[in-house]
């Protein structure tokens, strides 16, 4: 008895880091009953210890690759890297949302909770090796972010944007199980190593596979936030607590292309040809629409929100690139994008006081002046942002571009970098508004050390990063060569 | 073939001329007091000047080769190197960079009284980024560089600068970023064809196909043009200058418009020689028209600033027009107008910082008269004039000497036309002049005009040194600029092989 349960212990070895943080979110529900409504941020930093924990195993786990349980769950540098870069959005979501969940006034035990389930299921994402895992790991993150977008239960626009997302989910959900059908119908398998193998000797021209590819780019675009599926995001970004929308702009995201990377760069490569034009063509058009629309925007979140639609369509550039690079381009910029965006958010959330929302790209007026570190950070940020060095977004943009002129794609990295020019001018309002208007009152930031560490994290790996991105870079490009 | 000498001197000069300004900058965030901040910023431009010193003493003017070389790997995945190295043509840029930060720094002292501390830290990364320009001989190094000085640019002209700051920071930044991403598209191109190296001496030697060269020029120039600004870039000079404190003028003027030459010189050049062939007539028809273009409308500004700003337009045309007659007279002269139009036109927006200061007014109606209550400003500004006027005996006469040399060689009728621009130039300026300084006090403002003091003299004082130093021993900078010239312009004629489309510029060359 005792062996077989060792057995048993010893054959979930390869899902530690995920069992761990489920744990964790389950305890944090208990632990929720005996904690003061003035504490519980204690419950925070015991979700970030499991989050260290969790990232500990996933490092000591990356020597030990190979596929488990009957090839539904991978483990390879791939999800490796990904789940690392979940860690780290997670943990910066977690860190800046604890002074703000008590401006709310929703400081509740299951927001650290979903956050932490939301996370296992991106780490699901990342490991899947089959079909019906990847849906699940999808629908474990969706859920837990359904909640959170309406977590503040009082507020209008959080229950619009809690609703909004739900019924587009459910609905892209529902049309990605319908691709996923169609795979399963054509290759009678949902592994995706037999899908690939299956599709090396398959007659391409079949209609039905060009259909299943269409759906599954159409419900990945809904959850990366590509045109025309980004419908959703403006009003969901705004609408949900801030906290969140920082976290909804980077983890979903970010897993969202892990799953972009692992179907295209992999399982469906056979279809490439047919792929590249329509990543390519959501590309461009991603681009356009976001930069342009941010343009207009005068709420913070809601540039923001277009500003990730735009960092979506530089990513899908890379993602129609394809090739190793075109694969570990969008690898290294959907982490340097979920880092600088953090950040952003951080700033962003420190204007959130009682009785003022702070959400107002004029409320930002004179930050310069009255709240010196938190402008130069935002400087930082909104330089990372539009791409200019010697900062980190430089450094995602360059590889993006770089690999769509090595694909022979100059005219989108043309397009590309001529859109990027135009997020420039939305950018540098937030800081001409920073240093180049009075301020409006006499005002002090939303501080804790909690968001402290946060800002201190995120800005230094966009310099770092930016100034020497050898350790990264190199990482990403090899975990690539594992699915490739 | 050109060749990396490396550093002989014991300790990494070109970085030290990199580094020293952001270690000023990061010392300076820690001070709160603004006097503080100014000296502080102060001694750290003057230390990077004094390590000008053995940059140019070191300097072996009868190599072509890039000297002070240094290189390690950076981003070994992509190849990218941290090289850096200078030769005849940029080691007077980075001099010049060291000297009018000072000065910039100098005439900013009273004129800059909010966030002192952040104006002085922005100006010391501008610095290093214009040095980081001059020195990298990475194509990918450069262009980090080349943007990274956007922030601290745009920052001065947008947080420093006047009345319409926002618009002016907003256009520049806009411009030159539409430009330079071209260029990165263009960058990764070059990068790719010539099997994956961004190293600047090992480009110049690689034959690219003729059609990629038109291509790839035409991007470089999107960046460089801008830059200059060439006709019709250039609309975003004279809003910037306009708006701009005195400090970001000069800068302005002195440096960042000369990178976009430099930019040709350094890369559009050697890289692409046959496109440079091909499209050199077009770029002489725009030199020429911006020389007139900006002449006349010098004419008829009635601000100060922006009539000098006017007149860098038509005096960046005399570079480009030097630049492209393709032999060595006009490139040296083009090389070395860069440097004069550098000095005297930083002196003279240095004289318009100086009197503004006092009046508050940049109108020149409003001046008039002022020989009689300032005496020293009347006589800088005479001097500066005559400079920018290429006076002999000035070092403006020298430049726009050789240029219309080298111009007249390529095609005479280019050389006639800008001399008019010449002629204009002189109209523009002495009139600028006379209505300034000469006549009666009309504004009664002026009745209590004080004059330039100390500090503003020592300020002026090393420009009014060099316009007459360059002006009677054009030799010492000749000198410095001859090798690497002669051996650009040997390499791209030995380079360019004519085709059919190119066929036509070449043989106006070899014709004359």
């Amino acid at each position: 008895m005792a062996t077989s349960l060792q057995a048993f212990i010893g054959q979930l070895l390869p899902l530690y880091p995920e069992l761990v943080l489920i744990t964790i979110a389950c305890t944090v529900l208990l632990l929720d009953f005996f904690v003061d409504r003035q504490n519980k941020a204690i419950l925070g930093w015991y979700s970030l210890i499991g989050i260290a924990i969790a990232a500990s195993m996933t490092i000591k786990l990356i020597g030990l690759g190979g596929s488990f349980f009957g090839g539904t769950f991978l483990l390879d540098p791939f999800s490796a890297y990904f789940k690392l870069a979940f860690y780290v959005a997670c943990g910066l979501g977690i860190l800046i949302s604890m002074k703000y969940l008590d401006i709310e006034d929703i400081h509740r035990g299951e927001y650290y909770a979903l956050m932490l389930f939301a996370t296992s299921g991106m780490m699901l994402m990342a490991s899947a090796g089959d079909l019906i895992t990847l849906y699940l790991g999808l629908e474990l993150m969706a859920l837990s972010i359904y909640i959170l977008a309406g977590f503040m239960r009082g507020d209008s626009r959080s229950n619009e944007a809690g609703i909004k997302y739900l019924l587009l989910g459910a609905f892209s959900s529902g049309i990605m199980l319908y691709g996923m059908s169609l795979l399963y119908g054509v290759s009678g398998t949902t592994n995706l190593n037999g899908i690939l193998a299956f599709l090396r000797g398959a007659d391409l021209a079949n209609p039905v596979l060009f259909l299943a590819m269409v759906m599954l780019i159409v419900s990945f675009g809904f959850k990366v936030a590509a045109v025309p599926f980004h419908m959703w995001v403006p009003d969901v970004y705004e609408g949900a607590p801030t906290s969140v929308t920082a976290f909804m702009s980077a983890g979903p995201k970010v897993a969202g292309f892990a799953v972009l990377l692992r179907i295209f760069a992999h399982t469906l490569l056979p279809l490439q040809d047919h792929a590249t034009v329509i990543l390519a063509g959501m590309a461009v058009l991603t681009m356009a629409v976001g930069n342009i629309m941010a343009i207009a925007q005068t709420n913070i979140k809601r540039m923001l929100a277009y500003s990730s639609i735009a960092h979506a369509g530089y990513a899908l550039v890379g993602l129609a690139a394809g090739g190793p690079d075109g694969a570990a381009s969008v690898m290294l910029y959907v982490l340097i994008y979920a880092v600088m965006n953090m950040g952003a958010f951080g700033v962003v959330i420190m204007l959130r006081r009682s009785g003022a929302r702070g959400e107002e790209i004029t409320d930002f007026s004179g930050l310069g002046k009255t709240n010196k570190a938190a402008a130069f950070l935002m400087l930082i940020f909104m330089f990372s942002l539009t791409g200019i060095p010697p900062m980190a977004g430089f450094i995602g943009k360059f590889y993006i571009f770089k690999s769509a002129v090595q694909a022979g794609m100059v005219w989108l990295a043309v397009v590309g970098v001529l859109f990027s020019s135009i997020s420039a001018y939305f950018y540098l309002r937030v800081i001409m508004v920073m240093y180049m208007y009075e301020p409006k009152e006499e005002f002090s930031l939303v501080q804790s050390p909690a968001l402290a560490l946060a800002l201190a994290i995120s800005v230094t790996a966009v310099i770092v990063i930016g100034v020497y991105p050898s350790g990264v870079l190199e990482f990403a490009r090899a975990s690539i060569i594992g699915i490739l | 073939m050109l060749e990396l000498i490396p550093n002989q001197l014991g300790f990494p000069l070109l970085s030290l001329l990199i580094f020293v300004p952001v270690i000023g900058a990061v010392v300076l965030l820690t001070v709160r007091d603004a006097r503080a901040a100014r000296w502080l910023a102060l001694v750290f431009s003057v230390v990077e000047l004094g390590l000008c010193a053995p940059l140019l003493a070191n300097f072996d003017s009868s190599l072509a080769h890039m000297q002070f070389g240094e290189s390690m790997p950076w981003i070994s995945a992509w190849n990218i190197h941290y090289k850096l190295g200078v030769d005849g043509i940029s080691v007077l840029f980075v001099a010049l960079t060291a000297l009018l930060t000072v000065i910039s720094i100098m005439v900013s002292w009273t004129a800059i009284t909010d966030r002192v501390r952040e104006f002085m830290v922005a100006l010391l990364f501008l610095e290093a980024g214009m040095v980081g320009v001059f020195a990298s001989l990475d194509l990918f190094l450069f262009y980090i560089f080349w943007e990274a000085m956007l922030i601290p640019m745009y920052l001065l002209i947008g947080v420093w600068g006047g009345p319409n700051r926002l618009y002016a920071a907003v256009k520049f930044f806009l411009y030159t970023l539409v430009g330079s991403v071209l260029m990165l598209v263009a960058i990764l191109a070059v990068y790719f064809t010539a099997g994956g190296t961004f190293d600047v001496l090992s480009l110049m030697n690689h034959k690219f196909g003729h059609t990629f060269q038109l291509w790839a020029f035409a991007a470089f120039f999107a960046a460089f043009a801008v830059k200059v600004p060439m006709f019709p870039f250039h609309t975003w000079l004279p809003d910037a200058h306009v708006e701009a404190p005195t400090a970001g003028s000069i800068i302005l003027a002195g440096i960042l418009i000369k990178m976009g030459a430099y930019g040709f010189l350094r890369f559009s050049l050697p890289f692409f020689p046959d496109a440079t062939m091909t499209y050199t007539p077009a770029i002489m028809v725009l030199s020429v028209i911006a020389i007139i273009y900006g002449a006349y409308m010098a004419f008829a500004q009635t601000d100060f600033k922006k009539l000098i700003a006017y007149s860098s337009v038509s005096h960046m045309g005399f570079v480009t027009l030097g630049i492209f007659s393709m032999n060595s007279q006009g490139l040296e002269g083009g090389i070395l107008q860069m440097i004069n139009h550098g000095v005297s036109t930083g002196a003279l927006f240095l004289g318009v910082g100086v009197i503004y200061e006092r009046t508050h007014t940049r109108v020149i109606a409003d001046y008039g008269g002022l020989a009689s209550k300032v005496p020293v400003y009347a006589a800088f500004l005479m001097i500066i004039t005559l400079s920018s006027i290429g006076l002999p005996g000035t070092n403006g006469f020298i430049g726009e000497f050789a240029i219309l040399l080298g111009a007249f060689q390529f095609k005479a009728i280019y050389a006639v036309i800008a001399s008019f621009g010449i002629i204009l130039g002189a109209g523009y300026m002495l009139w600028l002049y006379q209505r300034i300084i000469f006549g009666t006090i009309t504004n009664p403002h002026n009745e209590h005009l004080k004059d330039m003091n100390l500090r503003e003299i020592v300020a002026a004082l090393p420009l009014v040194i060099l316009v007459f130093y360059v002006g009677l021993y054009p030799n010492a900078a000749f000198q410095v600029i001859h090798a690497s010239a002669d051996n650009l312009i040997k390499h791209v004629h030995a380079k360019a092989q004519v085709l059919p489309a190119a066929a036509q510029a070449v043989s106006t060359l070899v014709g004359n």
